[in-house]
């Protein structure tokens, strides 16, 4: 016996791939249907379709996968932090040792992680510019058509319809969607681009206004609408849109990138059309003003017409009373004419009357001068006979004196008093010594006009001290 | 009764109310030549009438939309009441 040879164990042995597919039975039949709660690590989604990611918590990690046909399923999109449920089974990998779980559904896990989803979804979003108020586009007055998106069944559409016949009935398209479970969101989406899509005059009329609606429900019942694809679809939607998903309290996505949001679906309705009744009413109360105003116009300008009539007078009268005066006038101008030429002869003679008296006046003026006159030069006349004989005689008088002056002043007289007077031969008396020249013949005349010629000799003076030459001199000349 | 002329034909009922009220206020107001008065009461009518329409068209059609197997919408009459 060999004691140091262990006992030979009873237990059956496997072979590697014995031992893996049979752990693999084991695992997958224990676990075919299980709900694993955990958050979502290393997300990534394969070009196939797959989604790979693990399952963790403090403690472990759980591998998981998504086949491409669930992953299109899931109703919402998985990201790295997400707290969820995972539905699935749980297989093994023989060829790596491994052991995962395929996931079929994934919901979030508790209200808080999806309002934390939902509030990082809003911020992104509206950092896109999706619920920008400037995109917001008006509501049409009155649609023709509108387009609803909703579930075929339940209140919600009824209530729609029944409010827009209350209101203004219209022509409603239905577009049936699934408003929560898997694909909801996806089916509103297409719904409202489909709408969009819709040409217009086509077979089936475009809508000009849509509702987006769904009755009330938990915040996970109204996932769909807080879902990206249908928040895109309701901001690029070229028909005004508008948003009305659970009860007043609920918001959802849609309501931030909607034209308008709209408490209930019946308030829906009641933004989509205004009352006809209230129109038909405006309609009649603008008939009745019309008319008033077009009769108050036409009032108001006869009443005018009239006043002014009145201001007018009759033309007729006027033309009468115009002719009178024109007679008055025509009467009166031939014998204004008569009366004219009577005025000028009266003036004529007036004026004649008084010419004689003033030409008479006149006359009797001026004769009136003329005898004074004739009296001065009378007077004048006599005084002038009287004053001449006067005149002569003192005339005469100072002529006499004058003469006997005259006399007194004569040469001849001095001749008598032996004095001669020398004349050269025109006459001239010589009165200087050197104008009686040697040669020269002068004349000496003495008194009673004796006169005696003599010629100079050209002896020189005697001295002034011998009187005698002086005599001399004398007896020269002579 | 006459056409309506194309250019109110062609105008929304929100576009039509809207200009009748403008032409009520303008009669209201008394101002204007009288003709301006009378052509605005013209139109003013046609605009009523238009409007009158439109509210008469008020008929309740409920359409469903039917997607097609090639995934082409085609609308079916549904009833919902």
């Amino acid at each position: 016996m060999d004691q140091d040879t262990p006992p030979r164990s009873n237990a059956p042995e496997y072979s590697v791939s014995e031992i893996s597919n049979a752990l693999k039975q084991t695992v997958e039949q224990t676990f075919e249907h299980v709900r694993v709660k955990g958050e979502i690590s290393g997300f990534k989604r394969h070009s196939s379709g797959h989604l790979y990611f693990a399952l963790k918590d403090a403690e472990a990690v759980l591998d998981a996968v998504c086949w491409r046909g669930s992953a299109t399923r899931l109703g919402m999109t998985p990201e790295d932090g997400m707290e969820v449920v995972a539905v699935g089974r749980l297989t093994t990998y023989p060829g790596r040792s491994k052991y995962q779980m395929v996931v079929e559904r994934m919901e979030l896990a508790g209200q808080g992680a999806l309002l934390k989803l939902l509030e990082d979804r809003k911020k992104k979003l509206a950092a896109e510019g999706l619920f920008d108020p400037a995109r917001k586009k008006k509501l049409p007055f009155l649609p023709e058509v509108i387009g609803v998106v909703t579930s075929p069944t339940g209140a919600v559409i009824r209530d729609i319809l029944h409010r827009l016949s209350d209101r203004f009935p219209r022509h409603v398209l239905l577009w049936p969607v699934a408003v929560q479970g898997d694909g909801a969101a996806q089916q509103v989406a297409d719904a409202i681009d489909g709408f969009n899509a819709l040409p217009k005059g086509g077979p089936i009329p475009r809508p000009d206004l849509l509702i987006v609606a769904r009755g009330g429900g938990s915040l996970e019942d109204l996932w769909a609408f807080n879902e990206e694809v249908v928040v895109r679809a309701a901001a690029a939607s070229q028909i005004p849109l508008i948003s009305a998903v659970g009860h007043e309290t609920d918001t959802t996505l849609i309501d931030y990138a909607s034209d308008r949001r709209a408490p209930t679906p019946t308030g829906a309705a009641e933004m989509a059309v205004p009352v006809r009744s209230e129109l038909l009413l405006k309609t009649r109360d603008y008939e009745t003003r019309l008319l008033g105003g077009l009769q108050r116009q036409l009032t108001e300008r006869r009443t005018r017409l009239d006043g002014l009539a009145r201001g007018l007078g009759d033309p007729r009268r006027r033309l009468e009373e115009l002719g009178q005066r024109l007679d008055d006038w025509g009467e009166r101008l031939p014998q204004a004419l008569v009366n004219l030429t009577r005025h000028r002869a009266s003036d004529l003679a007036r004026i004649a009357a008084r010419l004689e008296p003033a030409l008479k006046s006149r006359v009797q003026t001026e004769t009136a001068k003329l005898d004074r006159d004739r009296l001065k030069l009378d007077q004048a006349a006599s005084r002038l006979a009287a004053a001449w004989p006067r005149v002569l005689t003192d005339r005469q008088r100072h002529l006499d004196q004058l003469g006997k002056l005259l006399k007194s002043y004569s040469y001849e007289d001095v001749l008598e008093r032996g004095f001669v007077v020398v004349k050269d031969s025109k006459g001239h008396a010589v009165t200087k010594a050197d104008q009686a020249k040697p040669g020269a013949h002068l004349s000496l005349l003495f008194a009673k006009d004796q006169e005696v010629a003599v010629t100079v000799d050209g002896t020189p003076p005697p001295k002034p001290s011998a009187p005698k030459p002086k005599d001399s001199r004398q007896g020269n000349l002579l | 009764m006459a056409e309506l002329p194309a250019d109110i034909a062609g105008l929304s009922f929100e576009e039509a109310l809207a200009e009748l009220e403008r032409i009520v206020r303008q009669l209201e107001e008394g101002k204007g030549p009288l003709d301006a008065a009378i052509d605005a009461y013209s139109r003013g009518s046609l605009l009523k009438r238009h409007c009158e329409a439109k509210l008469a068209e008020a008929q309740a059609r409920v359409d469903r939309i039917v997607l097609g197997p090639d995934g082409a919408p085609s609308a079916q009459p549904a009833d919902f009441s």
